[in-house]
Parts: structure tokens; C-alpha cells; sequence
């Protein structure tokens, strides 16, 4: 009996050190490829983005890391179907992808006061 | 009146007749019952009382002036609907106040008294409404005229451009009580369709207003926003947007950036205006006549 147990908790203890090298492999994997998203922060305020023309890749991720400095504007990307609203106070993370060499739109779509219609900016994508 | 006599007395009065065989306007053939219950109104849009600026040097003349048109209209509407954007937004709650209750003051000029106010973004986005309504009351609700159903409907309170839950429930249960056959006319200020998203010309949740209106068979939508005509069908439902009486802006993403269309001194007041819509044939026609936001 002492015998089957030890068999058992060496092949319990073998298979809980795969599982854990295993989850660090792909925590791993997982760090790298965060590491390799190019981050953008940009700042919000009434009524501008900054920076308000940023360059990306057609095809490359990027996050966005996005600040806003006075009031919960709005953070949409048309023609991705992508928006969020940014809280005072919070950075609010927004990972896309270009999928058109081009001009890409982006705006702020809760109305916010007199400038509003100015607030938008876009993406450079280029090859 | 007779549709032809109307017509002839709008083309007399200086506009100009379009869109007599609208697309999505019902053919129902005339009945002569019908011209007894024919009715016309007006509709004035996107005012900004207040702004001020290069693309209108007349900014706090141009409702008067628009207003002294109307009143010279030969025959005098039924009622008189401004599709919001009353005043231009600002910051200052008092000012925001004192701007409204001047355009009221100026809007009462008008002959006719059967006027129904709405919010655009600029007179309730940043309060949510609570300075509108203290001064004109509900920002949603529904009036009868002739066996026609109106629906005014609030998408700009919130300042996300929703009509949200709460009132679109509220627009379920309205709807509800009506035969399918009723002629409607749902009046908001910004498009209830995606016109131009990059341009924040849209509703968040447009099409959910939209879908529990295409069972009906007649709806027809009038709005503002776009200071400009445009005319849009989402399935068998008409979308007619109205020009400002302040400045007009680009066609829908015709240019980069949607900035006012400079003030042209060669041509003043160009590109603005207001609109005469006749009501025919019990509710199944709409025939649609632009004026010039001054008298000739």
C-alpha cells in the first residue's frame, strides 16, 4: 500500500509540475505577445484628442491607452464598430487593428459642449 | 384646399415644389373626402439662438426674418414644429436659460400658435435636458392631427445620441395602441439611421426605433441635425431632413471634416431655410416645399 501511494503522489506531483510549466508557457507566450502590441496613449479634453493624426501599420495591433482629462467623452471607431466611453480619472484601454491602408477615422460621440463637432481625429495606415 | 391649390399658392410664395412623387410617399388614389382633411405645416430647424460667428454675420437676425416669412405665407399652417437645436450650447446654466427663453420670446412672433418645440444636443446634450424642460416641458411625446399620429422623439438628452430604454418602452406601448394602418410622423433631431457615423450623425440605438416602426405601413420621419435637405429610405420608411436657420454644412461625408459652409456675402442666407410639408389624402401623401429662410 505505502508503495502504490508513493507511485501515486510521484505521478500527482509529476503532473501538477506539467500543468504549472505548462500555464507559464503560455503566461509566457502571452507576455510576449503584449509586449510586442505597440501602446498609443492619447489624451481627451474638451475638444481635442492628442495627439489627434497617429501614424499605424495595416495589420499590426496596437492598444490604446486613452486618458480623458475633463468629462466621460466618447471613443468610437466607425469603421471598425469599435467605442467605449472614457472616464475621467481611468485610463481606458482599446486594442484594434487596421485593416485598411488609409485614413481611419476616430471621434468622440457623447456631445460635450460648444467645440464638440471638433473633437475627432484618424489613424495614418499605411503598408 | 384642394393639394393643387396649395401647391400653386407655395409656388406663389416662393418655394419651390419638390418631391411631389416622393419616393416612399404612398399612391393611394385621391378621394374626395379626403381634401377636407388635408392639412399643412411648417418646419423650422437648428436655430442656435445664440451662436454667433463667420459663418453667419446676421446670426440674431435670421429667425426673425425667417419668422416674418412664415407669417407671409398665404395660407398659414396647421402648426408650426421646430426640430431642435433651439439655442447654441453653453456652459453657463443661466445663459443656457436666458437663450431659451429669448428664442421662445421671438418664436412667439410667429401667427400661427400651434407650435411644437423639441431638443437638439445643443439645448439639452450637456444638462440632459433639465433646462429644456423646465422651459418648453416634455422632451418626448405624441399629438393627433387628422387621423395622422405624431411622435416626438427625444435623442439627444442623452448625451451618447440614445433614445434609451426607458423612452423606447415608452414608444412600444404608444405604438401598441395604433392599427397598423395609421399614418405616422416621427419627429427627432438627429437621424434615426446611420447617415454619416464619422460625422456623429446618427442614433446610438436608431434602428431599434426603426424596427418597431417598419410594421407599420405608413411612417414617414422628419429631423434636423444635418443643417441641410436629405432625403433616405430605410425600407418603406421616408427620412427627410430639414435645412438650419443659422448656417448649412457639408454634404455627408463629402469633405474630411464637417465644418459650416462659409457665409457667402453674394448670396446671404444660402443653403438655409425652412419647409412646408401638405399632408394629403387622409395621411398617405406628403408633398414636401423648401423656402428660402428670408421673404424674396
Amino acid at each position: 500500500m505505502m508503495q502504490i501511494d508513493l507511485k501515486r503522489r510521484r505521478a500527482l506531483i509529476g503532473m501538477a509540475a506539467g500543468t504549472i510549466a505548462a500555464c507559464l508557457g503560455v503566461l509566457g507566450l502571452k507576455k510576449a505577445q503584449a509586449e510586442s502590441v505597440r501602446k498609443i496613449e492619447i489624451v481627451a479634453q474638451r475638444f481635442r484628442f492628442e495627439p489627434k493624426v497617429i501614424d499605424v501599420k495595416l495589420g499590426q495591433p496596437v492598444l490604446l491607452q486613452i486618458r480623458s482629462l475633463d468629462y466621460i467623452h466618447g471613443f468610437n471607431v466607425p469603421d471598425l464598430g469599435i467605442r467605449s466611453d472614457l472616464l475621467p480619472g481611468m485610463i481606458t484601454s482599446v486594442e484594434l487593428t487596421p485593416l485598411q491602408v488609409g485614413r481611419l477615422d476616430f471621434l468622440c460621440d457623447n456631445f460635450c459642449g460648444d467645440d464638440h463637432e471638433s473633437m475627432h481625429g484618424y489613424f495614418n495606415v499605411t503598408d | 384646399m384642394h393639394r393643387r391649390d396649395f401647391l400653386n399658392l407655395s409656388a406663389a410664395g416662393g418655394g419651390v415644389v419638390f418631391l411631389s412623387a416622393l419616393a416612399g410617399c404612398s399612391t393611394a388614389p385621391a378621394q374626395t373626402s379626403s381634401a377636407q382633411s388635408d392639412f399643412y405645416f411648417v418646419q423650422l430647424s437648428d436655430v442656435h439662438w445664440g451662436f454667433k460667428g463667420p459663418p453667419n454675420p446676421d446670426a440674431s437676425g435670421t429667425l426673425p426674418k425667417a419668422i416674418a416669412a412664415v407669417n407671409a405665407l398665404p395660407v398659414q399652417p396647421e402648426f408650426i414644429v421646430f426640430t431642435g437645436d433651439l439655442t447654441h450650447t453653453t456652459d453657463n446654466p443661466d445663459e443656457r436659460r436666458r437663450r431659451m427663453n429669448e428664442f421662445k420670446s421671438i418664436a412667439s412672433d410667429l401667427k400661427v400658435k400651434n407650435v411644437y418645440f423639441m431638443a437638439g444636443e445643443h439645448d439639452a446634450g450637456i444638462d440632459r435636458g433639465a433646462a429644456y424642460s423646465e422651459i418648453f416641458g416634455p422632451t418626448h411625446y405624441t399629438f393627433e392631427k387628422h387621423g395622422v399620429h405624431f411622435i416626438v422623439l427625444d435623442n439627444v438628452s442623452d448625451p451618447g445620441s440614445k433614445i434609451g430604454d426607458e423612452q423606447l418602452a415608452w414608444l412600444e406601448a404608444d405604438l401598441r395602441q395604433l392599427n397598423q394602418n395609421t399614418p405616422i410622423v416621427v419627429l427627432t433631431h438627429r437621424p434615426l439611421f446611420d447617415l454619416a457615423p464619422k460625422w456623429d450623425w446618427a442614433t446610438r440605438d436608431g434602428a431599434r426605433a426603426i424596427s418597431m416602426l417598419t410594421p407599420f405601413s405608413n411612417v414617414t420621419v422628419f429631423y434636423g441635425h444635418i443643417h441641410q435637405e436629405h432625403h433616405h429610405m430605410t425600407g418603406h420608411i421616408a427620412h427627410h431632413s430639414a435645412k438650419s436657420l443659422i448656417f448649412a454644412l457639408p454634404a455627408p461625408n463629402s469633405q474630411p471634416d464637417r465644418t459650416p459652409l462659409p457665409w457667402d456675402a453674394s448670396a446671404p442666407y444660402k443653403g438655409l431655410g425652412f419647409r412646408e410639408t401638405h399632408v394629403a389624402d387622409m395621411g398617405q401623401k406628403f408633398d414636401l416645399v423648401e423656402f428660402p429662410a428670408t421673404k424674396s
